[in-house]
């Protein structure tokens, strides 16, 4: 479904991304392990359209998305949830959901449905209806933008370190959510820095070090047979 | 006395809703681009030089202050496309620069295909009749532009508020790559912004236009720097702040003039600014603070 090629990001003359290969499966839960500035977020952006690419290329449903726009990505089905979530934070929760749906805006009767669906999924978020996304929780914001991005009806979910500095029991609801995600049959890259957690619900995994892949495989394989540790601090 | 507060009342109101709409013109345009659009005093200066050129035509008056409304619009939109988009992504020096440069550009193509001397405007009667209300004359001009400010801030508030593209402009102005991320197309987004901009210029002109009868090259200046002014003191990435910081600079500019001895009238401006300066001492910030995000884009 998706298939990245030799990718390579600049930022100025540092590259966050030197040279990465990596393939998502229709309906597979793919996750994105490595330490800090191993190029997990850059390679996300690059994939939704907000970073520009170097050099290799990005096809997903056998398209080339390489120089696509942000703008464009989401109308393809790629929805991004990103690290630094970006709520709007003046719009109310139902605001910033209702534009979650802004490229299919003129399916009304659609875009009331899902809203109604992510008010069951979410129920924390229908409390807060009307309430500016600024004020919500740390959690709260989390599930709007997953929320948010879902309302595209996208085939393709990147989620970028989803359990960021979130208290452990609503991680846990987090997760619950992704893994849900994933039985409905949505295709998911998802980058964390819980591995333990994301090598539990992750079809296959790759690891990446200082901008390339280190390690790839099952998530199985990955989980038993490597030193964790030196994932994320290097050998 | 209740005449006087009644006069003083509509003064207030009615240069209040002048810088208003002055300053959300203005501010619609930097919560998006979070730079200034120094080329904005000439969009009020291409309407009146629209009404300038129509006033020999047989049209109706309302149809040429359309025209003028609508080349304010049209020039707007121009103005992104020459002055910022070719450079927007480059550098902020860039971008001031070209806006200036475009600013300097429509003035000397005033004064150099019409004149550099004022040349009158057509205006309807109602615009210099007036009423007697409570024992003092209200000039109606200053009725209508109480009237027009209030329902284009219901009208505008409401498309923000209400309409799909509406949110997108909001959205984009505190989070743009995450609008976009979402489908808003950054390039509709920044004309509409200039485009509405140039609507509120065409309304500003035709009333400031009515207030002082003639139009000439440097017409635009006054009105940016009232807007830019009142766009600071209350606060430069809230629109409500935009529209609060007009009535509030209209209020002490009235105040001044009710209060000031004569010989000291000249001088208003150096009192106003003073005041301003106090209130930025006090609120940094300007009065309304807004979202706290202030990513260039």
């Amino acid at each position: 479904m998706l298939k990245i090629d030799n990718l390579g990001v600049k930022y100025g003359a540092v590259s966050g991304v030197k040279k990465i290969d990596l393939l998502v499966n229709q309906g597979e839960l793919v996750a994105l392990l490595g330490a800090n500035g191993a190029g997990k977020s850059t390679t996300l952006l690059a994939v939704a359209g907000a970073l520009k690419c170097d050099q290799g290329s990005i096809v997903f449903n056998g398209q080339d998305i390489t120089l696509y726009p942000p703008e464009k990505t989401i109308r393809m089905g790629i929805a991004m949830v990103p690290e630094t979530r970006d709520v709007f934070p003046d719009l109310t929760t139902h605001e910033n959901l209702k534009l979650g749906a802004f490229i299919r805006s003129r399916d009304k009767v659609g875009i009331e449905q899902d809203l109604e669906k992510m008010y069951g999924l979410f129920p924390i978020l229908k409390d807060r209806v009307n309430q500016s996304a600024g004020t919500l929780s740390g959690g709260e914001q989390q599930q709007l933008v997953i929320a948010r991005a879902l309302m595209s009806r996208p085939k393709l979910l990147l989620l970028d370190e989803p359990s960021l500095g979130l208290a452990p029991a609503i991680v846990d609801h987090i997760f619950e959510l992704i893994l849900h995600l994933k039985n409905q049959g949505l295709t998911i890259l998802l980058v964390e820095q819980n591995a333990v957690k994301a090598l539990q619900l992750a079809d296959r995994a790759y690891v990446l070090s200082l901008g390339t892949v280190a390690t790839a495989g099952p998530a199985k394989d990955i989980a038993s047979n490597s030193d964790l540790a030196s994932i994320y601090f290097g050998n | 006395m209740i005449g006087q507060i009644i006069q003083f009342t509509i003064d207030a109101l009615s240069l209040g809703s002048l810088y208003a709409l002055m300053a959300l013109g203005l501010v619609i345009v930097y919560g998006i681009l979070k730079l200034v659009n120094f080329a904005y005093g000439e969009l009020i200066m291409v309407t009146g030089y629209t009404l300038f050129l129509l006033s020999g035509s047989p049209l109706p008056w309302i149809v040429m202050a359309g025209c003028g409304i609508l080349m304010a619009v049209f020039f707007g939109i121009l103005t992104e496309l020459i002055a910022f988009r070719p450079v927007r992504a480059k550098s902020v020096t860039a971008v001031l620069i070209t806006s200036f440069a475009f600013s300097t550009l429509l003035q000397n193509a005033a004064l150099l295909f019409i004149s550099p001397r004022s040349r009158q405007v057509p205006l309807p009667d109602l615009f210099t009749q007036s009423v007697e209300l409570a024992g003092v004359i209200i000039p109606l001009r200053n009725i209508i532009t109480i009237i027009f400010a209030v329902v284009l801030l219901i009208l505008f508030a409401l498309l923000l508020k209400k309409t799909v593209l509406g949110i997108a402009l909001r959205a984009a102005a505190s989070e743009f790559r995450m609008a976009r991320m979402l489908g808003v197309p950054a390039n509709l987004v920044i004309s509409l912004a200039f485009a509405i901009s140039g609507f509120f210029a065409g309304v500003v002109g035709i009333l400031w236009l009515g207030r002082i009868g003639v139009v000439l090259p440097t017409i635009g200046l006054e009105p940016l720097l009232i807007a830019f002014i009142a766009t600071v003191i209350g606060g430069m990435r809230s629109l409500q702040g935009a529209v609060l910081g007009g009535y509030l600079l209209a209020f002490i500019d009235i105040s001044l003039n009710y209060t000031l001895p004569q010989d000291l009238l000249q001088f208003r401006d150096a009192f106003t600014f003073s005041f301003v300066i106090l209130l930025l001492v006090l609120k940094p910030e300007g009065l309304i603070k807004g979202p706290a995000t202030g990513q260039r884009t």
